[in-house]
């Protein structure tokens, strides 16, 4: 884990943010710092406004007040291409409109440095991030004929090849199996160690409280809490964001997040009990 | 398109590709400029272009109308047809990367029937304020103002369905198709045939004035198509996608729909509506190139020119001594491809947006 007290200038701050759609209040007055090195974990119910966070953070949003900053540059006002060279963001649902090849697909990614002296290096980090996000085999598959965890991690090499400080990621691990969600993770985590700034939008809690650094709640468009995993996911605080009692247990150092089920029959209560502690078991 | 595999996209591949269709233009060209009513050798035709340019090599045509008949009625009507083509074909090309469809065409969506109104219009009220350029900056105007109609209209939180992008063509083609009835009602018998004409799409009485009113339009819309490929590649991933990796989108967006409207203009100018060129080429270059527009742009330019340079051999040979309209051959051959566009599109769920 990444020590705090190295304490690096913040790669991301959004400062009093507050985003309107009509009369409904997305966000209000959101403040978040993520360092260089960590991995923050944006997590709430639905509607909480997280993906609209991640929006803003990533530039695509302009909120209705309050500042974004990026390595201490105002975020708005800053040409796509200088964003593209500092920031990349994965998004929840991927589009392609004709039929690239996945490797042609990972260049796009990459393409961001051209006419840079890092250039050269292309080659190499596009062969690399296709490595690690375990799609070297599809290189010469056509995208759109792939299934959508293969489409997520093409998606996923591109947001490596981009090979850039800071990582917006939205529910990267939704349309993934349990060893592509730890291979995604881990590698958020290796770029973290490697002084990247990563922010992700997750659902599953436990992934969130193995993964980050710091866990960010959102409940109705504010900040409910911010903290490290083991101050943030408490049993009362989740019981009370989700609306659904939340029991939160401690297995052998790892924080499983378990909703309880009242009024199921018992027979079905074991076999749910069994699915929710999958986790643990791989 | 999941049912074909396109060549790898090597730029050794490219260059293979295009030298292919540039040979296959010249060969086709030759052979257009030789037929028709007088026959003219191939070697004789490249003897009067030889000596026209100054190299006194190869054989001048033997029959006394041989040269004659060349530059004044087949070399403008064949230049005219690869200068259409070329910028049909091109247009279709960045049409569907704009739209991130594979049925976006200028014909399809109502682009060129917009440019066709504005040059009617020119026609029926003898409008001439640039002279013989009038023509050519109305169809420019008419194509720009329908196909940013086109875009609003279709896209929806930056996407375009196929559906929407398909009825928005209908009502579009509708609507001009009133605005052209109006002008031939109002226009006189001369205007009301030139319109017919251009409705139907011909190549017929091509002058080497329009050529060279054509060639740097549709020059121009090829070159900005060529420098905005790159970026349509981009694009492809989907407007927020795109922004991420450093496009900027609604830039890009309203050059390409410029150079959309240029090419339209060019093509529509003198030769009128020549619907499904830029459908049907785009996608079968996609089929050989793949999608990368840098590949695709000037494949689709190379195979737009030799359609229509075929097309048009055709439609002034098929028959003797008549000269069928060559949009409606097009509209033949495109018309059931579209169908089968769609199909695949609706396999698809909906769309490729």
């Amino acid at each position: 884990m990444t020590s705090k007290d190295s304490a690096p200038a913040p790669a991301l701050r959004a400062q009093g943010v507050s985003y309107a759609i009509g009369d409904a209040q997305i966000l209000r007055e959101v403040d978040l710092d993520v360092r260089h090195g960590e991995v923050v974990a944006l997590v709430g119910p639905n509607g909480a406004g997280k993906s609209t966070l991640l929006s803003v953070l990533a530039g695509d949003v302009e909120p209705d007040a309050g500042v974004v900053e990026l390595d201490g540059v105002q975020l708005h006002g800053q040409r796509p291409e200088a964003l593209a060279r500092q920031r990349a963001v994965l998004l929840q649902r991927q589009g392609l409109a004709f039929g690239f090849r996945v490797r042609e697909v990972v260049e796009m990614g990459r393409s961001v440095w051209r006419r840079d002296e890092r250039a050269v290096l292309d080659e190499k980090v596009i062969e690399e991030s296709m490595e690690i996000a375990d799609v070297s085999h599809l290189a010469a598959r056509v995208v759109p004929t792939l299934s959508g965890g293969e489409q997520a991690r093409v998606s996923f090499a591109r947001l490596l090849a981009q090979d850039v400080e800071i990582h917006l990621l939205d529910e990267p691990t939704a349309a993934l199996d349990i060893k592509h969600q730890e291979a995604v993770l881990s590698q958020a985590r290796d770029s973290a160690r490697r002084g990247a700034a990563v922010v992700v939008v997750l659902h599953d809690l436990s992934l969130a409280a193995a993964y980050s650094d710091r866990v960010c709640v959102l409940a109705g468009g504010q900040v409910r809490a911010t903290g490290t995993p083991d101050e943030v996911l408490t049993g009362e605080l989740l019981s009370e964001v989700y609306e659904h009692p939340v029991e939160v247990l401690n297995h052998a150092g790892t924080l499983l997040v378990v909703p309880v089920r009242r009024g199921v029959r018992s027979g079905v209560l074991s076999r749910e009990t069994k699915e929710s502690s999958c986790p643990v078991l791989h | 398109m999941s049912v074909t595999l396109p060549l790898p996209a090597t730029s050794s591949n490219r260059r293979i590709v295009l030298g292919v269709l540039g040979v296959l233009l010249l060969g086709s060209a030759l052979l257009a400029a030789g037929t028709g009513q007088l026959h003219i050798p191939a070697s004789e035709v490249i003897g009067s272009v030889m000596h026209k340019v100054g190299i006194g090599w190869g054989t001048l045509p033997s029959h006394p109308q041989g040269d004659a008949t060349l530059w004044q009625v087949r070399f403008p009507r064949l230049v005219m047809a690869a200068l259409v083509g070329a910028a049909l074909g091109t247009a279709g090309a960045v049409m569907q990367g704009v739209f991130g469809n594979p049925l976006a065409e200028p014909g399809v969506v109502g682009v060129s029937s917009g440019a066709a109104v504005a040059a009617a219009a020119v026609i029926v009220f003898d409008w001439a304020f640039v002279g013989q350029w009038t023509i050519a900056l109305a169809a420019f105007v008419g194509g720009l103002v329908t196909t940013f109609a086109v875009y609003l209209l279709s896209r929806d939180a930056g996407r375009t369905e196929v559906v929407t992008l398909v009825l928005t063509g209908v009502a579009v083609n509708a609507m001009a198709g009133a605005a052209l009835a109006f002008l031939m009602f109002a226009g006189d018998t001369q205007a009301r045939e030139e319109i017919v004409f251009w409705q139907m799409g011909s190549l017929n009485g091509a002058r080497t004035e329009q050529v060279w009113v054509t060639l740097p339009i549709a020059a121009v819309g090829i070159v900005g198509a060529t420098l905005i490929a790159r970026k349509l590649d981009l694009l492809a991933l989907g407007d927020k996608a795109a922004r991420h990796v450093g496009v900027d989108v609604e830039r890009l967006r309203v050059v390409a729909i410029v150079v959309v409207a240029v090419l339209t203009a060019a093509a529509v100018a003198f030769a009128g509506v020549i619907a499904f060129v830029g459908l049907i080429i785009p996608h079968l270059m996609r089929i050989i190139v793949g999608p990368g527009h840098r590949a695709l742009v000037p494949a689709s330019a190379l195979g737009g020119a030799l359609l229509l340079v075929l097309a048009d051999l055709w439609a002034r040979t098929a028959i003797a001594y008549a000269d069928l309209p060559i949009g409606m051959l097009t509209s033949l051959v495109g018309g059931p491809i579209f169908f089968w566009l769609l199909r695949q599109a609706r396999r698809n769920a909906g769309g490729w947006a």
